[in-house]
């Protein structure tokens, strides 16, 4: 084992448990801003960490230039990807989850709903 | 470009988790309240794709797989802007 194998496979590894979290994030966060939170952040950085193992097992060629554009190119879209995602949702009036709501985490409809003691909700015009 | 052995069962089972992660996913796109939801997760299992290709591309030894992966790449963001373009919109541009 050289040290380029090990720190190859500490970057595929880190990457993996990084894509790992941003999964557990997209299935179990209660609305959609927090899960593109999940996904333009911890999926970002677990694509860059395994597409940075791939190009060190490349070696010196062409393949690790088309690995590096892949990687720029991913860190610059996918944060876009979920920014223009979100922002349709913001224009479409989708509210954010808060916990003045009176709604729960087990309640992931993607609506605001007024509370029951008469209070309407925050947000609501 | 020699990769020994242990490094190959790395990727290839790095590619492995990752497709499990995109089929974990298909939750979210059965479940997902909203249309964007849904997108979001699209557009993740789009990423995993990228990734697990460029892992196969060095596992494997073909480097072709990572213009497919480039490619790949760009649809799935226009994939994205143009879906969320649309819900908006309701097909005023496209």
């Amino acid at each position: 084992m050289t040290p380029v194998e090990l720190l190859t496979i500490g970057l595929v590894a880190a990457g993996t448990f990084f894509a790992f979290v941003a999964v557990v994030g997209i299935v179990r966060l209660p609305d959609l801003y927090t899960r593109a939170h999940a996904t333009s952040k911890s999926d970002t950085l677990g694509t860059i960490l395994t597409l940075g193992g791939v190009a060190l097992v490349l070696g010196a060629d062409v393949s690790v230039a088309k690995t590096a554009l892949l990687g720029v190119f991913l860190f610059v879209t996918n944060p876009t990807a979920a920014h223009a995602i979100t922002r349709a949702a913001h224009d479409q009036g989708i509210e954010p989850w808060t916990t003045e709501d009176g709604t729960d985490a087990a309640d992931d409809d993607g609506t605001n709903a007024a509370d029951d003691a008469g209070r309407p909700a925050e947000g609501a015009e | 470009m020699a990769v020994s052995g242990v490094v190959d069962a790395v990727l290839l089972a790095a590619a492995g988790a990752f497709v499990l992660f995109a089929i974990v996913l298909v939750y979210r796109i059965v479940a997902g309240p909203t249309m964007q939801d849904r997108v979001i997760a699209v557009n993740a299992i789009g990423t995993n794709a990228v990734v697990v290709l460029a892992l196969l591309a060095a596992a494997l030894d073909q480097p072709g797989f990572l213009d497919i992966a480039l490619v790949y790449g760009m649809l799935n963001f226009l994939m994205s802007i143009a879906i969320s373009k649309f819900t908006v919109e309701r097909g005023g541009v496209i």
